[in-house]
Order: structure tokens, then C-alpha cells, then sequence
């Protein structure tokens, strides 16, 4: 398994086989302040790469969420319907959003953990 | 992840600091700017502090609002000539939540009058600073100094149902809903007022600059056990936003009179002349043509300022001031609205994120919580 992507809009991903597991960093969580709603999309969907795939709700504003990658929805985490909270507690493990299966290639502009610290330092 | 909506006033950037700052930073507070201030927006949880001002207390350094001292014998008369409300229904020893208006009866500002020993300490909204000093000075007559003295004093408060319990100090226990009274916190000089900005019973703490950090610490030493939590600007707008009490800037602007804003109550058409009297006499006589209604909406449908409200299909208003209360369990939000437009129990669509919700018409405030009197919203 390769390790954590991440995308200029702040999601990442892991790629395991043809399964690409999909959430938004620790940096977009601190961003974003306390998840209370996902808007998310039904497994069997198709999404495009940089297509948004639904909405995350903090108190302080609601956001786009974009697929890193193309593919259809396989699996969305059931978990963040009664605990949104998870993302800001564990982007990266239980805060995870959704898996997909992969229809295409991977981008060739995701980042790699270096990378997005560096990207996510000249944002600030 | 791309922002859709926001709230307005945080977003991240250079601007002042308070006395509180490095104490921000070492308690993990992630800093934004907040009306040209670098304030935190939370420590560890909106959720988490949202609670512990609820259920324990909170406590919030509010060093950004503008802090004015009003002396000289004119003082009183010119307070009078100034300001919306009658300052002869209190007295020394007391406060008194007030509005500043233009001659067309707009709310330039709103604001609390402490009346003090030393004179009268006026404390204002952050962004508004500048602005009601120039008011203030070029309608002051001689006989009155206005002193800034915002980068002077501290201003820090304790906010929640066992702030009495948790302030490490005596002698304020008797102190009424909106009196004031000097004495020592945690072994320091400060002045204390019983006000605040969340509907909780709370304090106040005017205190010099360089001594407010060693009180922030005591208070929350004290409290530790109790679960006492610095609380940031996220649950400092959800728990006014859950009293009602109006945002400068979001439910109320220059545009916006005091009965449109639901503070008719801080209008004493009978004190005698003062600026904007003639326009609110009207407003008052022929009534006012909008009002500020509480919206509830289901989770996950969060009105933000701006979003527009409908009645079967009709636009009647907007929204003003929006968020999830985690208190409450769901999103609240005030709009608004033409007058007699939405009823108490009645439904409206509301937009969120580009698709009508329905949102019910509820009583304000959303939540009473432990402050003394509701009658006198606070605004600290």
C-alpha cells in the first residue's frame, strides 16, 4: 500500500489494489473548525476526478468536497452520519469519507506528505 | 475541499494582539482575525467550550472591544444627548446596555455604559472603534473628555452558570445583574461588572494590562476541577446567537433601526433630546416595516448570513446570523423579515446551499440560560 496522497483542495487518499480510500486532511479539519453535517454521495455513483462529490458543514462555514481521482463510490463512511466530529478527531483514520473504485489513473499532481506541508505553509 | 459560505469576520491574518495572546497560543488557540484582531477561535473544541459555558463557565478575553472613559461634568448630559437609553434609570454602581444612533436613526453602534467611580467607561464593538470615537468626539461639548483606553485595560469575562461559585475572589456574590463594583480578583485591583454575552450569569473583569494575565491563569486554575474552559469566538456566537443578542455588523447596521432590531425597549423617547430622536419617534408612531424572527432548521441545514428566506414562494427577508447549536441539538438562525410576514410556529423556506429549507418560525430567544434577567440582554 503506498503511502497518504494530497490534493491542492485539501483531501487525501490512500490507494490500495483498485480502492482508493478518500478524506480531508488535518489541515483542513483545523480550517474548517467543528464538523456538525455531511452532505455525501450514494455508493454507485460516478464521479470524475476534481468533480465535488458533496458538502462538510462546520460551524463556521460549508465547503466543497472534491474527488481526488475518478471512480464510483464504493463505500461512504456510515460512521459521520451520527458522529460528524469524527473528521476533526481522525481525519485520517475514523474521519475517513468515502472509498472509491478506481475507473481511471491516478493524477498526476497529487502531493506527497513533503509536498503538502510545504503547499499547506504557503497558505497560511 | 474548496469554502462555499462563510461567517463573516474569520479569516486568517496579521492584525493587533491582546495582553492574552502568547497565553492564546500556549493554550493551543487557533488564531484568526477578528474585527482587525488576532483572537482565537477555539482552543480545543467549539463543541467542548460551547458546553462548559453552559453547563460550568467559560472564560473569553474580549480585550478587543473598544473601552472609552466619559469624564468632566458634561459627561452624564452628553451620554444623554448621545445615546438611545435613559442613563437617569440607573446609577453609579450600575450598567447599561445602550445603542448609538444616527440622526436617521440607524444603529451606528451598540454598546454598554458602565457607570463607575473614575466616570463612565463606554465599551464598544471591535470594528467599530475608530469610528464611534470620531462620533463621540465631534458631538462632545467642553466639560467632557473621551479617553481611549482600549490598549490599556483588559477587559476579560467569565461566563456560565458557576462563574459566581468559580471567580476566585469575594465580595461579588451580592453584585445585582448589571451592577458594577471595583474590588480584587485573585488578589488584584480590577473592576467587576454582572454582564456578559451569552445569556449566562457571568463577570466581567476590567483589569490593567499587564496584570490580566495572572488573573486569566488564577481563573482558570481555580476551575480546572470544575471543568472550566477558555472559550473562543466560536462559542462566544453560538451562545449569543442561542440568547438572541444581536451581532453588530450581522443582525444590525446603519441601515437597521433599534425596533426593527427587537430593541425598541432601549428607546426612551421621553428622556429629553438626543441624536436620532425625531426619526425613532416616527418609526415608533407608524411602526416598523421589518423584525428579527428566530429560525430552527433540521441538522445539516445551516442558514448563513445572506441566505434568503421565503413564505409560500414569497421573499420576505433574510437571514442575519446563523450557526449549528450543539447545545440546542440543531441549527438556529435570525433573519429579518417584513413585519407580520412569519408567525411563531409557522414554516419557511430558507436557502441553504442552493436548495429550499424548511425552517420553523420559534420564539426568541432560543435558549434562556442563567443570567438574571432576560429583560436585559447584555453585550459585553
Amino acid at each position: 500500500m503506498a503511502g497518504r496522497q494530497y490534493t491542492k483542495s485539501h483531501e487525501w487518499l490512500t490507494v490500495e489494489g483498485k480502492t482508493v480510500t478518500v478524506g480531508i486532511t488535518e489541515f483542513a479539519q483545523s480550517q474548517l473548525g467543528d464538523v456538525v453535517f455531511l452532505e455525501l454521495p450514494s455508493p454507485g455513483r460516478k464521479l470524475e476526478a476534481e468533480e465535488s462529490f458533496g458538502v462538510v458543514e462546520s460551524v463556521k462555514a460549508a465547503s466543497d468536497l472534491y474527488a481526488p481521482v475518478s471512480g464510483r463510490v464504493a463505500e461512504v463512511n456510515d460512521k459521520l452520519a451520527a458522529k460528524p466530529e469524527l473528521i476533526n478527531s481522525d481525519p485520517y483514520g475514523d474521519g475517513w469519507i468515502l472509498k472509491l473504485d478506481l475507473t481511471g489513473e491516478l493524477p498526476q499532481d497529487l502531493m506527497d506528505e513533503a509536498a503538502y506541508k510545504k503547499f499547506t505553509e504557503s497558505q497560511t | 475541499m474548496k469554502r462555499t459560505t462563510s461567517a463573516p469576520n474569520l479569516t486568517a491574518s496579521a492584525a493587533r494582539r491582546t495582553p492574552l495572546f502568547e497565553r492564546h497560543v500556549a493554550l493551543g488557540g487557533r488564531m484568526v482575525d477578528f474585527g482587525g484582531w488576532e483572537l482565537p477561535q477555539q482552543y480545543t473544541s467549539i463543541r467542548a467550550e460551547h458546553l462548559a459555558v453552559r453547563k460550568v463557565a467559560g472564560l473569553f478575553d474580549i480585550s478587543h472591544m473598544g473601552r472609552f472613559r466619559v469624564t468632566g461634568e458634561a459627561a452624564f448630559n452628553f451620554l444623554q444627548s448621545l445615546l438611545t437609553n435613559d442613563l437617569s434609570r440607573i446609577s453609579r454602581g450600575r450598567a447599561q446596555y445602550n445603542l448609538m444612533c444616527n440622526e436617521q436613526g440607524g444603529i451606528l453602534d451598540d454598546l454598554v455604559v458602565y457607570w463607575g467611580d473614575e466616570g463612565f467607561f463606554v465599551v464598544v464593538n471591535a470594528a467599530n472603534r475608530e469610528h464611534d470615537l470620531a462620533w463621540m468626539r465631534d458631538h462632545a461639548p467642553d466639560g467632557v473628555e473621551i479617553e481611549d483606553r482600549t490598549f490599556e485595560l483588559a477587559l476579560i469575562a467569565l461566563q456560565g452558570p458557576r462563574a459566581e461559585e468559580l471567580l476566585p475572589a469575594t465580595g461579588f456574590a451580592d453584585l445585582p445583574y448589571f451592577g458594577l463594583r471595583a474590588g480584587q480578583v485573585a488578589g488584584l485591583s480590577a473592576l467587576v461588572s454582572r454582564t456578559g454575552y451569552t445569556g449566562e450569569d457571568g463577570f466581567e473583569i476590567f483589569i490593567a494590562a499587564e496584570k490580566v494575565v495572572s488573573v486569566w491563569d488564577a481563573i482558570l486554575e481555580n476551575g480546572a476541577t470544575a471543568g472550566i474552559l477558555p472559550a473562543g469566538l466560536g462559542a462566544r456566537d453560538a451562545t449569543r446567537l442561542e440568547a438572541a443578542l444581536r451581532l453588530y455588523g450581522n443582525d444590525m447596521d446603519a441601515t437597521v433601526n433599534p425596533y426593527e432590531a427587537g430593541l425598541g425597549w432601549t428607546v426612551r423617547l421621553d428622556k429629553g433630546d438626543f441624536i436620532g430622536r425625531d426619526a425613532l419617534a416616527q418609526v415608533k408612531r407608524e411602526g416598523p416595516s421589518r423584525t428579527l424572527v428566530g429560525l430552527k432548521t433540521a441538522p445539516g441545514d445551516i442558514a448563513r448570513h445572506g441566505s434568503v428566506v421565503r413564505r409560500q414562494d414569497r421573499v420576505v427577508g433574510g437571514v442575519t446570523s446563523g450557526t449549528h447549536s450543539f447545545f440546542l441539538g440543531h441549527p438556529i438562525a435570525l433573519a429579518m423579515v417584513e413585519v407580520a410576514s412569519l408567525r411563531v410556529g409557522e414554516t419557511a423556506e430558507v436557502d441553504v446551499r442552493g436548495r429550499e429549507a424548511p425552517a420553523e418560525v420559534v420564539q426568541l430567544p432560543f435558549y434562556r440560560g442563567s443570567a438574571r434577567s432576560a429583560a436585559a440582554p447584555a453585550k459585553s
